[in-house]
């Protein structure tokens, strides 16, 4: 193991803001992706059922 | 074997078959991604000339390869599209556009993070950065054309061949530390060489680049999914479906 402490795991030998800057971007693109990937999935879905509810009621 | 895959190219019966597959890949995602980061972060040990600086490598090469190789996927299912005038086909590849432009800014970016520190400066226009800028305009390109025209089978043709041109650049991206003198080191992991780096390191790369193969896979699957639900909304077999059901 290389880290002693948490303190000096977080600090990255002094590369904190270039390490954590490249991981965290990622994570939270990662992230981001997914969640649009559901909003917008959940957006089509409410107005398919919308839509088949109207013909229906009109049939 | 023909009559199964022909089955599954349609998108009635390819749109539960992914809904399947994509909690598969999720977990595969997650457990690559865990073992990635304990290797890369915990078992791999400091480099002897940049420190701990150059652990952004178990992100930043798994991101450049999956800009590449998404980008040739993508530039596969277009043409196949575009030659079959199979309407999946070219759904896969407007479904594979997005997730590969994140990675290609995401390459980039953990690039510059990456050559400020060792490097000294955040760009330079050297042939493998350039190349890999050129990239992510071509993924941005395809999309705003694919956005631009209103009638989806025509936006799949012009996006299709935009994509196949555009092929050109990966190998140009590829091989461009060995054609030209450029500041970004050479290929990290080489098919004709003894690895040059510890194992662990080498190992660690290779699990995180895993995890974002599958993460692609899952995100690719949810999106291509979408798109055929916004495309066929008034097909039958839309209509038939349980999650549609008022």
């Amino acid at each position: 193991m290389t880290w002693n402490s948490p303190a000096e795991f977080f600090a990255m030998g002094g590369y904190a803001f270039y390490v954590w800057g490249s991981f965290g971007v990622t994570a939270l693109a990662l992230l981001i992706e997914p969640l649009l990937l559901k909003k917008r999935r959940s957006e089509v879905l409410q107005s398919l059922r919308r839509e088949l509810f109207a013909k229906g009621k009109s049939r | 074997m023909s009559v199964i895959t022909w089955k599954y190219a349609s998108p009635q019966y390819f749109y539960p078959l992914a809904g399947k597959m994509i909690p598969w890949f999720s977990v595969l995602a997650l457990l690559f991604g865990a073992a990635g980061l304990w290797l890369g972060f915990f078992v791999a040990p400091t480099d002897a000339q940049q420190g701990e600086g150059y652990r952004i490598i178990f992100i930043h090469v798994g991101a450049s390869w999956m800009s590449m190789f998404i980008y040739l996927t993508m530039a596969f299912w277009a043409g196949i599209g575009l030659s079959f005038n199979t309407r999946m086909s070219s759904m896969m590849a407007t479904a594979l556009a997005p997730t590969g432009a994140m990675f290609a800014f995401l390459s980039l970016w953990t690039g510059a993070l990456w050559g400020k520190p060792m490097w000294g400066t955040w760009w330079v226009w050297d042939a493998r950065l350039t190349s890999e800028l050129i990239l992510l305009f071509l993924y941005l390109g395809f999309i705003a054309l694919q956005a631009a025209i209103d009638e989806p089978r025509r936006a799949d043709k012009a996006g299709a061949i935009l994509a196949l041109v555009g092929v050109v650049n990966v190998p140009i991206i590829y091989f461009s530390v060995k054609w030209w003198n450029t500041l970004h080191q050479g290929a990290s992991v080489s098919l004709t060489q003894a690895p040059s780096m510890a194992k662990t390191m080498l190992l660690g790369m290779l699990m995180m680049a895993l995890c974002l193969w599958m993460y692609t896979l899952a995100v690719a699957l949810m999106r291509v999914r979408v798109i055929m639900l916004e495309r066929e909304r008034h097909s039958e077999w839309v209509a038939q479906l349980p999650e549609v059901q008022p």
